[in-house]
């Protein structure tokens, strides 16, 4: 789905909720899930204006999961470890939020290039 | 959407609805600074039961708004935090520093009245 | 140019079930030119089978008890399954299906995981049963020796087949018996107690993993709001040895409680443990902290506008 606003924003989070409450994720999963959709929705729209986020149901030998990409044309990310570097506690960060995004779900890769745009897929297995 | 402002005596009460833009948030900042302005109000609740996601910009926006009111003189209380949307918050990195939280809207209420007491 | 791209995965412990691992040379099941062949091999080596069952079950129960598994059941117990697996194993052979066989593994393993059977044991019966069935077959066609290199060729697909069905069940089972014990080890291991109103106390003991942190966060969130509590004492007196995940993980379950309108106090952090918490950067100026779970409550009373009085020593 293409993200262009902040409504759209919301529309992410709502739709990637519901599509975790069909997958069989427990409530408090499907909040992190939701979440975390908020925040890459948030980076889209304040970092590169507009990009998309495509929602899955994945599944691998043992498990059933949902993945998350968002991707952007925006300027990129010049310095990525920098990027995910963590103080644990700073709360309320005018950062990215992705090491909180890694934080919320089981797995997470980035790839950027400077004035290409990034491409941020996640994945949480449902338990 | 636009987020309902209730007064009650000294004190505004901001119910929030689950799915607030950037652009409603940054409204109900400036409706509530200017209305604890126009009533002279000492106390703000803001209730957020109906959050279900709580993300970085809410939670920035929840404490400016704290923030703004304090210098207006009057006191701020965020409450109805879900146990899982607090969860989700604190992974984030969103711990609403320096605000006072409270359990739902009876608890937020209580806390402000017994402020209010002893400043008198 | 990609500046960087870095992949964080969580660790999988996962089981795959290898399908006809090991196979040796073994005859395609769509060769449609051998299928009618393999089939009829299979035929006379099942009629084999039947025919000497008695005496091939006794030489295999033999051959456990001599290399000593399943110790922990009796000898009638192993002859008993011993004739099951026997029979189920001669009709996965004939039909060539194993949701039979899948189903009786399932089940043999419910049974003996509560006794300790251990996975090498269950692994070693089967592939005892393989061996004495070969060396049968060897027995019975070492004079045509084309024919036992063909019956081996069908045999040994089927065979390998058939021990892993039998293992990879009992794996699963195994496995499912674990997660179940394990979730009701940490129901059990993280009461959240409510000592008067408003007034939770949760006493960890043991090893925090980071899953079962995150059901103790959960638990004590959930018990905040449905008791009202305003005041939470976490005493971690019976918390052995704290890195810097389970730290982080407190300093949250603080900060997450904080957040639904509670107050925490930490009661029982050893010096060791706190030096540890302040060498590896945990701010412990976030956290409420007292000697004592005795302390613990009477600061969580004075909190919540209760009077401490002390008894008087009985004389």
């Amino acid at each position: 789905m293409a993200i262009n606003s902040d409504q759209d924003i919301v529309l992410a989070r709502q739709k990637g909720r519901a599509m975790a409450a069909e997958l069989g994720f427990l409530s408090g999963d499907a909040t992190l899930i939701a979440t975390a959709i908020s925040e890459l929705a948030r980076n889209i729209v304040t970092y590169a204006g507009k990009g998309h986020i495509t929602l899955k149901g994945i599944q691998n030998s043992s498990h059933v999961g949902i993945l998350v990409v968002a991707s952007d044309h925006g300027p990129g990310i010049p310095d990525i470890p920098q990027a995910l570097r963590d103080g644990f506690s700073t709360s309320g960060s005018l950062g990215l939020g992705l090491p909180g995004v890694r934080r919320l779900m089981d797995e997470f890769e980035i790839t950027s290039q400077p004035s290409r745009g990034t491409t941020v897929a996640v994945k949480k297995w449902k338990q | 959407m636009e987020v309902p402002i209730l007064k009650q005596g000294e004190v505004l009460i901001a119910t929030f609805q689950a799915a607030l833009s950037d652009a409603d948030l940054n409204q109900l900042r400036s409706g509530l600074v200017r209305q604890v302005v126009k009533f002279r109000s000492r106390g703000v609740i803001v209730d957020v039961t109906a959050m279900d996601v709580m993300d970085s910009f809410a939670s920035r926006t929840l404490r400016e708004i704290a923030q703004m009111i304090r210098l207006r003189g009057a006191e701020t209380v965020i409450v109805g935090i879900q146990p899982e949307v607090a969860f989700a918050m604190v992974q984030l990195g969103l711990t609403l520093e320096g605000v006072v939280t409270a359990l739902d809207l009876e608890e937020g209420l209580n806390y402000l009245n017994k402020k209010f007491k002893t400043v008198n | 140019m990609i500046v960087g791209t870095l992949t964080v995965q969580r660790k999988e412990n996962t089981l795959m079930a290898k399908r006809d691992g090991g196979q040796v040379s073994g005859i395609a099941p769509d060769d449609s030119g051998h299928n009618e062949a393999s089939s009829e091999l299979l035929r006379e080596l099942v009629a084999h089978l039947r025919q000497n069952r008695t005496q091939l079950r006794e030489e295999w129960v033999g051959r456990i008890s001599e290399t000593r598994l399943l110790t922990a059941m009796t000898k009638e117990e192993i002859f008993a399954e011993a004739t099951s697996v026997y029979d189920s194993y001669v009709e996965a052979l004939e039909t060539e299906t194993f949701e039979a066989l899948q189903a009786y593994a399932r089940n043999l393993s419910e049974r003996i995981i509560p006794r300790g059977v251990e996975t090498h044991e269950v692994v070693g019966i089967v592939l005892l049963l393989r061996d004495v069935l070969a060396r049968s077959l060897f027995a019975k066609y070492q004079t045509d020796f084309k024919k036992l290199n063909r019956i081996l060729d069908a045999y040994e697909p089927a065979a390998n087949r058939i021990a892993n069905t039998v293992a990879v069940g009992f794996v699963q089972e195994r496995e499912r018996v674990i997660r179940q014990q394990q979730e009701a080890i940490r129901e059990l291991s993280t009461p959240v107690l409510q000592v008067r109103e408003r007034l939770l106390i949760l006493p960890i003991i043991g090893v925090i993993d980071p899953q079962r942190a995150r059901q103790l966060t959960e638990q004590l969130l959930r018990g905040i709001r449905t008791n009202r509590a305003k005041v939470v004492v976490i005493d971690i007196t019976g918390v052995a040895a704290m890195d810097v995940t389970v730290a982080n993980h407190l300093v949250q379950t603080v900060e997450a409680s904080r957040l639904l309108g509670a107050t925490v106090i930490v009661t029982g952090l050893s010096p060791e443990i706190a030096q540890t918490l302040v060498t590896i950067g945990v701010d412990l100026g976030k956290m409420n902290t007292v000697g004592d779970l005795q302390g613990g409550i009477e600061q969580a009373e004075r909190l919540l506008g209760y009077k401490v009085a002390t008894l008087a020593e009985p004389t």
